[in-house]
């Protein structure tokens, strides 16, 4: 009979789910074996540059190539002109709107692309790149998105004029995009017309960039004999780019063979399909040889999607004792020239009505409008699901902003408003269906290990001495794994993901994802689920994902969709093989499958352990012993529809102290508790987290792409963008509780995200904090040194006495 | 352009090539060749995705002219494993978590090499300092501090 020491001993063997296993993708990585787009090398291969707008509005007069083709080692200049004969010249975004693939007629935005130039090497494509003489004749740009549909207001789209019935709504200017509401609006009204206290306050999301460490870039093979097309691709969603290079390219879906390879980084921004890859698989085509063009850090920050730039007013309604009878929002979203966000269809403001957050709010009514500026396109959800950050950061600072002015603890106004254990599943105001949550015990917890009261208490001291601390607390909820396909769907397609498994005969197996890794360690955290589900040794298990011609088809990874969606479909592929495993195992022991029990690794007889049979004999047997009827094998494919999102959420506590003479804001304590229902690998949820709370912590502090009036960008490079060295990074305290999802088949919901959404408005929050006894209640992002100052020298405060 | 022959150890092993005067490192490196570890994150000398050893310093490798390397000693990401043992700072990375996408990776490991022999036994603080011409989007740096830390014990009771 097997004992429990002998049980713990099989388990651990697995290293299945809830094991901080070592990462499988470390060894190449660390002896320099990963395989990046740029580390592609084919026979032949040629380079490509892109030439780009030095204006952000501006007429094409006229585009000379005849000195860049008469440089030797050049082999082609492809304009917009080429690309028309095929239709190429524009594409489709992901929003419902055109992109032009490279500049038609006009440019729209600075550093936009206008000609692709292809030579033997990047340094010849460089130099061609300053031969091509583009005549352009200036047109005043749109920046201000708040004057984007001013009567006189330049037209930035003029290939849409006359067209009003946009993708998602009626436009009401040229420079429109559409209006999206949602909630009950008459309804709200009332409640604000009636409220015992209501606040106001407008606030602005800055324009920020994912800014990966790798950039974008593609090396497209064409062959002219088979007719057949490779693409290796920095790609988030490589199913999705199949189909759509298909569509635009005439070329059957079965000979376009995509090949997502290692991806240094995506956070978002490796979602869509630019301009460049469109332009560089035209070449390939033309040209009959492999072409790459990996774009550098500035193209790359000004050209690729960047995200945010919403400009909110959140308004609530509430009694006297801070309980929140409604919330009214209104947001101008600037999406730049063209729209490609990336959204689920359905959504142009993505998921941002998840905006009444972890609050029992009765009622709601929420508006946005998309207008197009003269500037590059994007919107994406950098690390977030869809716009979910947004969401996060208006309605945790209403919330902060309503308890200072009913003097309420801002914490305790937390308490009297959030959706009670009991409530789950728990139906918001915008419809949403919350799965699971337990926010009270969540802040609670956090209030305690950080001395809450403690801390207020030396807040107080400082105040009284004329210092500058401040407190920040967040308690946020996200919506992430789209999605069901009844309301998420990407270009027509739902938003599945899938998995499938082959157990080989000796018991080791493969299994090949829809979803793609872009750091999250996805090799080893799958190989963790079809552990626990099929009692194979992780170690045993190989993971492929990001070849089309081999992965099943997926949406691939982003809005912490991989756990939530692929890793149902993983945990749902195995359960199939486990249930062929126990047909086959009754077969073996002569038994009825009812008889049967699982252990650890092996179906047993029950009440008679030792008739057992491991995995790894039922995988032989699979090949050469299966009852009479059953076809031979072991393996499994699942397309998993989610039912719901997950609902992912945390508690978040952040501690600053602010110099009063340079602004300068020292983060003294970040406490960050996370539930993400069941935790797969707890080694790998805290660098998620950590790796969140900094890409939170460098949006909150100095991230901002900024333009001056004449369109130019002024922050595209590493010198201006802000990325926190080790030096600013805080030190991140983690801690969590586990509140399942009742419908994820593991309980699982889905983390890499929630500490950038949660961690932004915490900081904000913190350095508010520090200001409010002054009547300060909102202070827009960055929070540098330069802004902090500006806001101590308007109160007056670093006066010297 | 006319090329230049230039020859240099690397990872132990004499090389020799002709570069154009122009030609960067990294990209002789990376594409005359073969050693495809160090990458390219910026064109600014700010992200150190490139950061080799050069003649017993770190460099970024994406600004230096790879005429420069000439008769020098440059090591990379694949020579820092000996004999199929992985080097601590290797070592540390993987058992700290001290790295998600890798594209950092092999920047970070070189500079951490170097790093610990100009300072053997780092405060945290030393750490941060000594890692701060190399950035990480993915990790936050704390598991990357810890990774040092490793190393530093590890090489230390060597």
């Amino acid at each position: 009979m097997s004992s429990t020491a002998d049980t713990v001993e099989r388990e651990k063997n697995l290293q299945g789910i809830g094991c901080s296993r070592k990462r499988k993708e470390d060894p190449r990585f660390i002896q320099g074996k990963g395989n990046y787009v740029d580390d592609i090398k084919m026979p032949g291969m040629l380079f490509a540059d892109m030439v780009r707008s030095p204006h952000a509005h501006a007429r094409i007069k006229s585009i000379n190539k005849e000195k860049a083709l008469a440089l030797p080692g050049v082999h082609a200049v492809i304009t917009a002109e080429d690309l028309k004969p095929l239709n190429l010249h524009w594409m489709p975004t992901l929003a419902g709107d055109v992109q032009a693939v490279l500049a038609d007629e006009k440019v729209v935005f600075q550093q936009q692309e206008v000609a692709l130039v292809v030579a033997d090497d990047r340094y010849i494509a460089a130099d061609a790149t300053e031969l091509v003489e583009v005549e352009y004749e200036e047109l005043p740009p749109i920046v201000d998105p708040h004057k984007a549909m001013d009567p006189d207001a330049p037209i930035i789209r003029e290939d849409l004029v006359g067209k009003m019935e946009g993708a998602h709504s009626k436009r009401l200017h040229d420079n429109h995009i559409f209006t999206w509401e949602v909630g009950q609006k008459d309804e709200t009204d009332r409640v604000f017309e009636t409220a015992e206290v209501t606040v106001k306050q407008e606030m602005t999301y800055q324009r920020v960039h994912p800014s990966p460490l790798e950039t974008c870039g593609c090396v497209a093979s064409f062959d002219k004999i088979k007719g057949t097309l490779t693409v290796y691709i920095t790609s988030q969603a490589p199913h999705v780019v199949r189909t759509v290079v298909s569509q635009l390219s005439g070329i059957p879906e079965s000979k376009v063979r995509i090949i997502s390879p290692d991806i240094g980084g995506g956070f978002g921004n490796k979602v869509g399909v630019y301009p460049g890859y469109v332009a560089t698989i035209v070449a390939s085509i033309v040209l009959g040889r492999p072409v790459k063009w990996v774009e550098d850090r500035i193209e790359h920050l000004s050209t690729t999607a960047f995200a945010r730039d919403y400009h909110m007013t959140g308004e609530l309604a509430a009694d006297k004792d801070g309980r929140i009878k409604a919330l009214r929002v209104n947001v101008l979203a600037d999406h730049g020239a063209f729209d490609a966000c990336a959204d689920p269809s359905k959504f142009p403001a993505g998921l941002f009505h998840i905006c009444t957050g972890s609050y029992d709010i009765p009622t709601a009514y929420a508006r946005v409008d998309g207008v197009y500026t003269n500037k590059a396109p994007g919107g994406v959800a950098y690390r977030c699901s869809f716009r979910v950050t947004e969401a996060v950061y208006l309605i945790e600072r209403m919330v902060d902003v309503l308890a200072q002015k009913l003097n309420i603890d801002k914490a305790e106004i937390r308490f009297r408003n959030f959706i009670k254990p009991e409530q789950f599943p728990y139906t918001s105001a915008f419809g949403w269906e919350y799965d699971s949550g337990n926010y009270h015990a969540a802040l609670k917890k956090v209030l305690e290990a950080v001395d809450y009261e403690g801390l207020r208490k030396e807040q107080a001291e400082k105040r009284a001495r004329g210092e500058l601390m401040g407190i920040g607390i967040v308690t946020f909820t996200e919506i992430v794994g789209a999605g069901p396909s009844k309301t998420c769907d990407i270009l027509g397609i739902g938003m599945f993901d899938s998995c499938e498994i082959r157990v080989h005969p000796t018991g080791s197996a493969l299994a090949r994802m829809g979803t793609i890794t872009q750091g999250q360690g996805h090799q080893t955290t799958y190989a963790q689920i079809i552990a626990s589900e099929l009692g194979i040794p992780s170690e045993d298990i190989q993971i492929e994902e990001g070849d089309t011609d081999t992965a099943p088809y997926g949406l691939g990874t982003y809005g912490s969709r991989t756990t939530p969606v692929g890793g149902a479909a993983t945990a749902k592929a195995a359960r199939k093989i486990r249930a062929k495993a126990r047909k086959i195992a009754a077969h073996l022991l002569e038994v009825s499958e009812d008889d049967l029990e699982w252990d650890v690794d092996r179906f047993r007889v029950k009440g008679s352990p030792d008739q057992a049979k491991t995995m790894k004999e039922i995988a032989w047997a699979a090949y050469n012993n299966v009852p009479e009827g059953m076809e031979p094998g072991l393996e499994a494919v699942e397309y998993y529809d989610p039912p719901n999102f997950t609902y992912p959420f945390g508690a978040y506590v952040c501690v600053v102290d602010i110099d009063k003479y340079t602004g300068v804001t020292k983060i003294r304590r970040f406490y960050a508790l996370d539930d993400c229902g069941t935790r797969i690998n707890p080694m790998i949820i805290d660098g998620q987290i950590h790796g969140g709370l900094t890409e939170g912590f460098a949006v909150a502090m100095g991230q901002e792409l900024i333009y001056d009036e004449g369109g130019n960008i002024l922050g595209n490079s590493f010198m201006d963008y802000f990325l926190p060295t080790a030096v600013e990074t805080p030190h991140w305290e983690t801690d969590y509780t586990v509140t399942p999802s009742p419908h994820h088949p593991l309980g699982a919901k889905g983390v890499a995200e929630s500490p950038h959404v949660g961690s932004i408005p915490t900081f904000t929050a913190a350095v508010v904090d520090a200001f409010a006894h002054l009547g300060v209640t909102h202070m827009n992002m960055p929070h540098n040194a330069f802004n902090v100052w500006k806001k101590i020298h308007e109160l007056g405060l670093d006066k010297r006495s | 352009m006319a090329k230049q022959h230039i020859s240099f150890t690397l990872n132990g092993q004499k090389v020799e090539t002709l570069v154009e005067p122009r030609e960067l490192l990294i990209h002789v490196l990376r594409e005359q060749l073969g050693q495809t570890g160090s990458h390219i994150g910026c064109d600014t000398s700010h992200c150190g995705a490139c950061t080799v050893d050069l003649n017993g310093k770190s460099v970024k490798a994406c600004t230096i002219l790879a005429v420069q390397a000439n008769d020098g000693e440059v090591l990379t990401v694949e020579g820092l494993a000996k004999d199929g043992e992985l080097h601590p700072v290797q070592e540390g990375f993987m058992q700290e978590h001290g790295l998600q996408c890798g594209f950092c990776t092999p920047g970070m490991l070189l500079r951490a090499y170097r790093f610990l022999q100009e300072n053997p036994n780092p405060t945290e603080e030393e750490i941060r300092w000594g890692m701060s011409g190399n950035l990480c989007r993915c990790t936050g740096y704390q598991n990357i501090i810890k990774a040092v830390q490793y190393a530093a014990k590890k090489m230390q009771s060597a």
